[in-house]
């Protein structure tokens, strides 16, 4: 298990924008992974998605890894910062962007 | 999972809250949820869900495929 942890780590940390969600950004395959995809590509900015579906380990190890029941789960500098509903509320309220600003994180 | 256990979970794990649930499919398994309680004043959005997930003790993502969340405090 503190192997996944490892790998979640590594990955989260390796790029500024990290979606853990089901399927891919061109080809969701549930309707919250979905909507984080639609909003992130509203935003502008660039991010990298990861396939939990392709990964069983990771999906349990995920879960754990953020305290968090479901995916998809939005990183951003390495720190978890909610779900679809999380992503949405904050989008509505301008939060998403701004903490993209404060994190220096510049559109594509 | 029936809307009326959802509800009493969720009152159980949060005494206070205030509990809207919306069934959004009428299917028995996608609903939308509204959890408004005193108790999550200067808590983080992420918390605040956390909260509601721990009082649902392990049923979200599992016998609970959707559930819609929002949180707030009262006016």
């Amino acid at each position: 298990m503190s192997d996944v942890r490892e790998r979640i780590e590594q990955i989260v940390k390796k790029d500024d924008i990290v979606l853990f969600m089901k399927g891919t950004a061109l080809f969701p395959q549930c309707g919250f992974s979905s909507r984080a995809v639609a909003i992130l590509d509203h935003l502008g900015v660039p991010f990298e998605t990861v396939d939990v579906l392709q990964d069983a380990e990771i999906r349990e190890g995920v879960k754990s890894y953020s305290d968090w029941p479901t995916v998809p789960q939005l990183y951003v500098k390495g720190e978890f910062v909610g779900g679809s509903d999380i992503m949405m509320e904050m989008f509505e309220a301008g939060e998403l962007q701004q903490l993209l600003a404060d994190r220096q994180i510049a559109k594509a | 999972m029936a809307a009326e256990q959802i509800e009493s979970l969720i009152r159980a794990g949060i005494p206070d809250a205030r509990v809207e649930i919306l069934d959004l499919a009428g299917d028995g398994d996608h609903y939308e949820a509204r959890v408004i309680s005193e108790s999550f004043r200067g808590q983080p959005r992420v918390k605040q869900h956390q909260r509601v997930y721990q009082a649902l003790g392990g049923r979200m993502g599992n016998e609970l495929h959707a559930l819609k969340l929002s949180t707030a405090v009262p006016e």
